[in-house]
């Protein structure tokens, strides 16, 4: 996890930083792998265990579909985040003027000094 | 900026088929370093363009002279080592000819604040953002910047954005360590920083879409970036 510093002044600009790790970590990959062996197995001895060690019958079956709705719970939680900074991304129109100016007036300066454009 | 003024900067600026854009992204690097009172060298990096990118190269190394502009046709990674400055900035994304001169005094403001080794420009954060983009583009961009940030956690919020400043140290560092090819390696820059431990600061950018040349983004792309991000995603 990434202990992420306050927001800086003015501009709104984010600092990051992250202290040394001590060894070599696993890959994104393997962690995920990890993880999911961890969880998989936790469900599975709940969900699907034989009779003799069962929980109660209501608890068994809502961890049954377990993966399924949180399956479906990121599926959601992916296209609402998609959704809403699709609808917050900036559109820099000053940026654009601003070009359009730089432009000319590297045009104009770099055809005085010799460029043959 | 007093302190400013000692630390010299190197701009890596690889590339192809850009006659257009050249002289003007290198007008608006040598001002805003004038303005900024620091040393500076341009490294215009050209992968054989055909359309004469290299003509325009050296005849921009002719007005501002040899010490500033350098071009060639080296790998990138050689050039790391020969560049004389301590920071260097490196530009791999054409599609934008940004205000360059905000956003890099910016950059080295950020950087100077913290005391980063890697300061990185984001659209997505604070007042950064685009321009000229349909809602098909935006939509792809923050949906694969939203899988980077899944499957990743690369703990920066823009990593194809590819305006950065680096440390040199950092940087050859970096370098040593990537080893992927095109689009990818600079996700993999920021990856492995953090890997490494390196501090990253982020500054908010304006992405201009660019006026001049063709951008080169396409089904392909999206492809080859997302084999990227798997690739990365299983080897780091």
């Amino acid at each position: 996890p990434v202990g992420a510093g306050g927001v800086g002044a003015g501009r709104g600009s984010v600092r990051l930083s992250r202290p040394l790790s001590p060894q070599a970590a696993m890959t994104k990959l393997g962690q995920w792998l990890c993880g999911l062996a961890l969880l998989g197995s936790a469900w599975a001895a709940l969900a699907l265990a034989p009779p003799g060690l069962q929980l109660p019958a209501p608890y068994r079956q809502a961890l049954l579909p377990l993966p399924v709705y949180l399956l479906v719970a990121f599926g959601c939680y992916s296209l609402a985040t998609v959704g809403y900074r699709l609808a917050t991304f900036n559109d820099c129109e000053e940026a654009a003027t601003e070009l359009q100016e730089h432009i000319s007036a590297a045009r104009a300066d770099l055809r005085r000094r010799g460029l043959r454009f | 900026m007093a302190a400013g003024g000692a630390d010299k900067f190197s701009v890596l600026l690889p590339t192809y088929n850009e006659r257009e854009n050249l002289p003007l992204v290198v007008w608006l690097l040598a001002r805003t370093f004038r303005e900024s009172g620091n040393n500076f060298e341009i490294i215009i990096i050209d992968d054989g363009s055909p359309d004469g990118t290299q003509e325009i190269a050296e005849q921009l190394e002719k007005i501002y002279g040899s010490d500033k502009i350098v071009s060639c046709i080296f790998c990138i990674f050689f050039l790391i080592f020969y560049s004389v400055g301590k920071y260097v900035k490196s530009l791999e994304n054409w599609d934008r000819v940004p205000g360059f001169c905000t956003s890099f005094t910016s950059l080295k403001k950020k950087q100077k604040e913290g005391n980063f080794d890697i300061v990185s420009g984001t659209r997505y954060k604070g007042n950064g953002g685009v321009y000229g983009w349909d809602l098909k583009r935006k939509l792809i961009s923050r949906g694969a910047n939203f899988l980077t940030q899944v499957l990743l956690r690369p703990g920066a919020s823009d990593l194809t954005g590819s305006f950065r400043l680096y440390r040199k140290e950092v940087l050859q560092k970096l370098m040593e360590k990537c080893v992927s090819k095109g689009y990818v390696f600079q996700m993999e820059m920021i990856v492995r920083a953090r890997q490494l431990g390196y501090t990253i600061g982020e500054v908010p950018i304006s992405f201009v879409d660019r006026v001049y040349g063709e951008s080169k983004l396409g089904g392909n792309e999206i492809v080859s970036f997302l084999k990227g991000l798997l690739t990365l995603f299983a080897t780091t």
